[in-house]
């Protein structure tokens, strides 16, 4: 008996290890997104992000003040001061003069330079530059450090590609696509639902199989023939053929087939009772489906506008092919592929704006994850 | 301020407008059909009427939005596939015969094999397996939430997060990405992934499999529960081992939900855009049907025949899967 607790158990230890390692697996890379968006993008840029609270080492290079600031000192030479730390959090470990020796000296000693000069760097980053002659020339001179620089966060990301980058109107433009977008397939189908649950007409059969057939069409047999009737409709009334109420209409038309078929699903196992004793009591069907199916059909109206909003709010294709590419109609989805070409290396532009395309999604996602399980299983188990 | 506001007002205006559909056709039914104080004959003929003319209120926006969006298109690309460029001349069988001649539909196609036999395996795998184990421990809802969470993120998003995991830098600056850290940490030589031949479809496949473990794993989950314990508790009485129990009592139970599953993901393999779009556009041997078509849609103003014919591959591999799930359905109908 003892031995088969402790095989038992141990093989509950396995279970727990695998199950955590899976979880680490799916979680970091969202997890290094984040970080990295928040993290400086000098320190971004050189160093991995899971090393984010660590203290890092860097070389740097900064100038010192302008010649014109310098110093005639009681020893007879000439001084330019200042300070050469950005950020007074940081400690300077070695300095140079020169760019080939960027860590000849120590911080602190006073470095004999060409010339008779002299270069003296504290850890606190004020320097002495000395020298026995006037200065000349119109910049400061370069002075090469490496500091040690502890972890430092900032939302600066975040608020250039909301401002600059134009995020901010791209979210606004992605709500007013969105939005619409998922309310009205709902309303459509849901009507189209109850018909085909409980009303009775000619071809009903063929609709519904119809309707399960189109479930699977993929979406690339429509652009090519859409794209040609938009510009003739757009040709026709002499507006732009790219604008909201024809992306909304399209998300519509690709949504239905999966509404129709959940809604119907749903409504048609609502208890028969109720509808024939309001039908007796003289209610139309209208009246029915607005006082009656509508209310009781609350979950699964749920499940699928959460479907169709993670599914419009994430859409590329139908962005790209029906709204402009202009700043006015750019979608977040289709503002992120544009920096993902034009700014392909400044990982904190991206990371930032990847976490703002995708905070909404996942704030649905884990608010109302309970209605999207039910939904998934309605649509695949039977 | 200005935009949100017309954006508010142009939302709220399109969702009244269909609303308002509804609405005012069923009143002006009701009104030109009235079914109260009116003599039996007449409210009995009108009853007819509007029973007979109303499921078509119901039903005829969504009917009309189909039809626009998905059954003419099928059938207008399909004349398509036979017309020229510009789709006004007539070509015959031109455009079939370049698909068959075409290096690069070959390598779409032959990737595009690929990503429907890795992809939905390795979902559906991962998938069950993370179902059975989450089901044993106490924080297995939590860890279950957590891998599926990918779920809610775009694809494009996704490509990022990824493309942040596969960045490689040259010579001996360190590495940010986190594949390329890993690899030098084991004395490895980093590499630029998405560029090797051949694997960077693999790297690129996990970035869908990430996403679809979950929900794999969710639909699996709920199968699993469905099993009856008996079953369980007589294989446990009879000796069987945990393995044993999985692959010879569970497994063979939802045999049909992980069918399910793996036709799910099939058909949204086959329709695999945005991740080859924005992590290779189909560079280094990467390409796919799906980005190939959107390609010809587009490049050099536009071959819509050639778009239309790599359209119609995409459709007739789907065509199965269809013609299953509408026996499926007819027979459930059947049964009422």
């Amino acid at each position: 008996m003892m031995a088969v607790s402790s095989s038992r158990s141990s093989l509950m230890w396995v279970v727990h290890i695998t199950v955590f390692i899976l979880v680490v697996m799916w979680t970091v890379p969202t997890a290094g997104l984040f970080i990295s968006s928040i993290r400086d993008k000098d320190q971004l840029s050189v160093s991995g992000w899971w090393t984010a609270l660590s203290v890092s080492e860097q070389r740097l290079v900064a100038r010192s003040e302008h010649p014109d600031k310098q110093v005639f000192s009681s020893d007879g030479r000439y001084e330019i001061r200042g300070n050469i730390l950005e950020h007074q959090d940081s400690s300077i470990t070695k300095f140079g003069s020169s760019s080939l020796r960027p860590d000849e000296f120590d911080v602190g000693v006073v470095a004999q330079l060409k010339g008779g000069k002299t270069l003296q760097v504290l850890e606190n980053g004020d320097y002495i530059y000395s020298s026995p002659e006037q200065w000349k020339g119109k910049r400061g001179k370069r002075i090469f450090y490496t500091a040690n620089i502890p972890p430092r966060f900032t939302l600066d990301n975040y608020r250039e590609v909301l401002t600059s980058e134009g995020l901010a109107k791209s979210f606004i433009n992605s709500l007013a696509v969105t939005i619409p977008a998922t309310i009205i397939p709902i309303l459509m189908a849901a009507f189209a639902a109850y018909a085909l649950a409980w009303m009775k007409f000619p071809g009903r059969a063929l609709i519904i199989a119809a309707v399960v057939g189109l479930l699977v069409v993929p979406l690339q047999m429509s652009l090519i023939p859409l794209l040609k009737t938009y510009n003739l409709i757009g040709e026709f009334f002499g507006v732009g053929s790219k604008g909201y109420i024809g992306i909304w209409l399209a998300h519509t038309g690709f949504g239905l087939p999966l509404a129709i078929y959940l809604l119907r699903n749903y409504i048609a196992g609502l208890p028969g009772e109720i509808i024939e004793s309001a039908r007796v009591d003289g209610a139309n069907d209208f009246e029915i489906f607005s006082k009656i199916i509508l209310p009781l059909s609350f979950p699964a109206l749920a499940s699928f506008a959460i479907f169709q909003f993670l599914w419009v709010w994430n859409d590329l294709l139908i962005a790209m092919v029906f709204l402009g590419n202009n700043e006015e109609q750019l979608v977040l989805t289709g503002r992120l592929r544009e920096l993902l070409g034009s700014r392909g290396g400044n990982w904190e532009i991206l990371t930032a704006s990847a976490f703002v395309t995708i905070i909404i999604p996942l704030c649905v996602f884990f608010g109302l994850q309970r209605y999207l399980v039910r939904g998934l299983l309605s649509g695949s188990v039977k | 301020m200005e935009q949100l506001v017309s954006a508010l007002l142009i939302m709220i205006i399109g969702v009244l407008a269909c609303a308002a559909y509804f609405y005012a056709s069923n009143w002006l039914l009701d009104v030109l059909f009235p079914s109260k104080n009116k003599p039996a004959d007449i409210v009995a003929k009108n009853i007819h009427i509007t029973n007979t003319v109303r499921p078509w209120l119901f039903i005829g926006p969504a009917l009309i939005a189909l039809t626009f969006y998905l059954i003419y298109p099928v059938i207008e690309s399909i004349r398509l596939s036979f017309l020229g460029r510009a789709g006004e001349e007539f070509v015959g069988f031109d455009n079939y015969a370049w698909l068959f001649s075409s290096d690069t539909f070959y390598q779409s196609f032959k990737n595009n094999m690929l990503w429907l036999i890795v992809v939905p395996t390795a979902s559906t795998f991962f998938g069950l397996i993370i179902a059975t184990m989450t089901d044993k421990i106490w924080w297995g809802n939590i860890a279950k939430s957590l891998i599926f969470m990918p779920m809610a993120i775009s694809f494009i998003g996704a490509s990022v997060i990824w493309k942040f995991i596969y960045d490689f830098r040259s010579g001996d600056d360190a590495q940010i990405g986190l594949l390329n850290a890993i690899v030098v940490f084991f004395g490895g030589e980093p590499q630029a992934w998405i560029t090797v031949p051949f694997w960077n479809n693999l790297f690129l496949m996990i970035i869908l499999i990430w996403i679809q473990t979950g929900f794999a794993m969710v639909i699996l989950s709920a199968a699993l529960r469905g099993i009856p314990s008996e079953t369980i508790e007589a294989a446990v009485l009879d000796g069987a081992n945990s393995i044993q129990i999985f692959f010879k009592i569970m497994v063979p139970q939802i045999w049909g939900t992980i069918a399910v599953v793996w036709t799910t993901i099939t058909i949204l393999v086959l329709k695999v855009f945005d991740i080859v779009l924005a992590m290779t556009n189909g560079q280094w041997g990467t390409q796919v049907l799906a980005n190939e078509m959107f390609d010809w849609m587009f490049r050099g103003g536009g071959d819509f025949g050639r778009g239309a014919v790599v359209a119609i591959v995409i459709m007739v591999l789907v065509i199965p899967i269809m013609v299953w799930n509408i026996k499926d359905v007819n027979k459930e109908m059947e049964g009422r």
